[in-house]
């Protein structure tokens, strides 16, 4: 017993030295869009786990053990909220041991509450599918949301990490410079979206689709969160043969098939966006996110 | 447009002034001119309104490099007037509430009121197969909120399908501690193994393995505390020290001061690549149980009494490895799991035949291994097929009131020798992630010279707020 002990912690001793020594301010990003934010806002001074991968269904995480050890030693989880991840940070927060990312500590940031959210539930009850009570939690695709959330979170940093705050700040704003730039070359660039109508997978495209003044027309999940039926896609099959769509949309991590049975019997063109960073080999940062984004939609505007 | 009109006036005075006293001819001109104005005004009016819609739309944009507090504050606003009448009163602050639904449909060939591991201590654990026919399970009702900044708050009772209620967590854990600790307290499941912690209807099969079943009488409770620390490194290595009454099989209820069971636990865990994540882990559980006793019935048939006082010890091993792709198993995902036990007691056994007037004492030694595999594959999204493999090895059972000639082997027919096997199979429907409908089909040799097969009808519905699930 005192031999197993003995090994246990000269083990133990082994891999904390292994450690590097890294005195760089650690966010936990729980998708894929915050890491990318965080790496914008925070340089070379931040080290970023991203949590989730872009072909993820960000609903459908588990609290998986590299988890638990990624957030034990972050300064910062930087998460959407909304309940968007109720299913497993929570076990995430409590099983890692660090009181510096709990609910209610300036380590953990939701996202969500820097922006007013769309589509609060009139009826919060689950025969509505998957709903969140305080509206729908896929912020990131309306650029005005990501300067918003930016400006919080480049204070949120500063606030937790005081001797790299200016830095924070430098950097943000320099950001926010490129950003508004970028936003008003994306909404001219999308003008021809204006107007179009879109079936999507999931209502996940409802912030861009706002932006943009996209029209969406129907969704193939029957209810949030439940997986397309028969039932529904014939339904929905013969609702846009009396008003046709001009596109079928999924996110990259949505399953493509019944998209691709949609989009050839309705013939309409299917298209997948990256709906995060990394979702596509084009949507490598946030600007390449947008950027992507509009032109898969303008390449069957036309 | 009376502003409009009275700028334009102004303006047409300003420029025209001297021309006023001119003839008719000029009066039309002014006419004219203070027409042209009045539409170039009303032109530079709409450009204007125009452009301050532009700067009020700029403005809103701009607001993002506001400071942060104003934001908040706005942000607080607007959710204030959202959900005014959800946060007000004294309800505000109702903890988390759900409720797990349960009960089986049970088709068995043997008897479920004979159910025996034999060969193996009965736990006096609730390890029987489901009553035949329609049959409600445990209805679980769990409450949990965090407490203050300080501790989060769990409690779980089970009500039992014939009434009563019982207590199967109710702990305190803290949010608080430095350097990776939890400490948890009350009454909690150990941590020991992989399936211990999860509650019975977060299993994959409708019921425990046989090694749950007969080392730790189906799911070992603590009355006591449990220290974790998670290792500040990139793998999972998490470490635990649980202290408790040991008032739980292997150990018994023993009306002694200080500490009546220990158990260390060991976990590490990680991803490999994007759509592996793994755990494995080693567990020890020590315990002195004092006069632990079962019924068994002697070579005639007339009723025992057996009390066990000593050292009761168990290892556990375990591992499981979950493959998703890319980490997301919404679509299909595969998990195989397995867990070794290693059982061990040494002190003495008292034998009590009232019907013989015997009461003798001897030794016990005994030392049993167990272990199962399972693997659950989801084949198409909301289906999942599993299968289970179980044995037990009866390794070795040194009972010196055997050896001593004072009773025979027929005087302990529980623990003949016998190294049970089952197979199950099962298949599980899951329309969201709040229903499941599972059907699974047994073949149990737990009892010695029968086979019982069983078919069982499951279904698990859970309501209220969204539980996280464990890995």
């Amino acid at each position: 017993m005192m031999r197993w002990l003995r090994h246990t912690l000269a083990v133990l001793a082994w891999l904390l030295a292994a450690q590097p020594a890294s005195a760089a301010f650690n966010i936990f990003a729980c998708e894929p869009e915050w890491g990318a934010l965080g790496k914008e806002l925070g340089g070379d001074k931040v080290n970023v786990y991203i949590a989730t991968s872009p072909l993820q269904d960000p609903h459908h995480v588990e609290a998986r053990p590299s988890l638990i050890a990624r957030a034990r030693s972050a300064d910062l989880v930087a998460c959407t909220g909304a309940q968007l991840e109720i299913g497993w940070l929570p076990l995430v927060q409590t099983q890692s041991g660090n009181a510096r990312i709990q609910i209610g500590q300036p380590g953990y940031f939701e996202a969500a509450r820097q922006v007013t959210l769309l589509e609060v539930p009139a009826l919060v009850d689950r025969s509505q599918g998957d709903v969140h009570p305080g509206g729908n939690p896929h912020i990131q695709l309306d650029p005005r949301n990501i300067a918003k959330i930016a400006a919080a979170l480049s204070e949120r940093m500063a606030q937790l990490d005081p001797p790299d705050a200016e830095y924070y700040r430098g950097r943000t704003k320099a950001f926010l410079d490129r950003w508004q730039q970028a936003i008003a070359r994306w909404e001219k660039e999308a003008a021809p979206l204006k107007g179009m109508t879109v079936v999507v997978y999931h209502k996940n495209m409802t912030y861009f689709e706002q932006w943009l003044g996209i029209r969406e027309v129907g969704e193939l999940e029957p209810l949030p969160g439940m997986p397309p039926t028969t039932a529904h896609l014939s339904d929905l099959l013969a609702r846009l043969q009396k008003e046709p769509a001009k596109v079928v949309v999924r996110a990259a991590y949505n399953e493509p098939r019944a998209v691709e049975w949609l989009s050839e019997h309705a013939r309409i063109p299917a298209v997948v966006v990256p709906f995060t960073v990394g979702g596509t080999d084009q949507a490598k940062d946030l600007f390449g996110l947008f950027d992507d984004t509009i032109a898969r939609l303008l390449a069957v505007a036309k | 447009m009376f502003k409009r009109n009275l700028i334009a006036a102004v303006a047409a005075l300003a420029v025209s002034g001297p021309a006023l006293a001119q003839d008719a001819a000029e009066l039309a001109k002014i006419r004219a001119e203070i027409k042209q104005l009045k539409d170039t005004y009303e032109q530079r009016i709409q450009d204007l309104e125009k452009r301050l819609a532009e700067a009020e739309a700029k403005a809103g944009k701009a607001q993002a490099t506001a400071s942060a507090a104003e934001q908040s504050a706005a942000q607080a606003t607007t959710a204030v007037s959202a959900a005014a009448s959800a946060r007000s009163g004294e309800n505000a602050f109702n903890p988390a509430v759900s409720l797990v639904l349960q009960g089986t449909y049970a088709r068995t060939s043997q008897d479920p009121n004979q159910y025996q591991i034999t060969g193996y201590v009965p736990t006096g654990g609730e390890v029987g197969p489901p009553v035949r026919s329609f049959g409600l399970g445990e209805t679980e009702l769990a409450i949990a909120s965090n407490i203050d900044p300080y501790f989060r708050g769990t409690a779980v009772a089970s009500l039992a399908p014939d009434g009563g209620v019982n207590v199967e967590e109710a702990y305190f854990q803290t949010l608080a501690l430095p350097q990776g600790f939890t400490l948890k307290g009350g009454r909690f499941f150990s941590g020991i193994g992989y399936l211990n912690a999860q509650h019975q209807h977060a299993w994959d099969f409708q019921d425990a393995p046989l090694v749950y079943k007969a080392f730790l009488g189906n799911q070992l409770t603590q009355n006591g505390v449990q220290l974790r620390w998670v290792a500040p490194t990139d793998l999972l290595i998490e470490l635990g020290a649980e202290l408790s009454s040991g008032n739980q099989f292997p150990g018994s209820d023993q009306n002694k001061n200080g500490i009546g069971s220990t158990a260390l636990l060991a976990h590490i865990g990680g991803d490999a690549g994007d759509s592996y994540a793994w755990r494995s882990g080693v567990s020890y559980l020590t315990t002195s149980p004092n006069g632990r006793s079962y019924q068994d019935v002697d070579s005639l048939g007339n009723p025992t009494t057996n009390s066990f006082t000593g050292n009761a010890k168990v290892w556990v091993a375990d591992a499981i490895l979950k493959w998703a792709p890319h980490g997301d198993p919404t679509y299909h995902n595969f998990k195989l799991q397995g867990e070794y036990f290693r059982f061990t007691q040494d002190g003495t056994l008292v034998y009590n035949d009232t019907a013989t007037a015997t009461n003798v004492m001897g030794s016990l030694d005994t030392s049993q291994t167990g272990w199962y595999t399972q693997a659950v594959w989801q084949f198409y999204p909301q289906w999942r097929v599993g299968y289970r493999y179980d044995r037990l090895n009866y390794g070795t059972v040194n009972n010196g009131i055997v050896n001593n000639g004072l009773a025979t082997a027929a005087d302990f027919p529980v623990l003949a020798n016998h190294s049970p096997t089952r197979n199950t199979l099962m298949f599980d429907w899951s329309p969201s992630e709040f229903s499941r409908i599972r059907l699974q089909f047994a073949s149990d040799k737990s009892r010695l010279g029968f086979t019982d097969n069983e078919v069982f009808v499951q279904y698990i519905y859970s309501l209220g707020a969204h539980g996280a699930h464990t890995f």
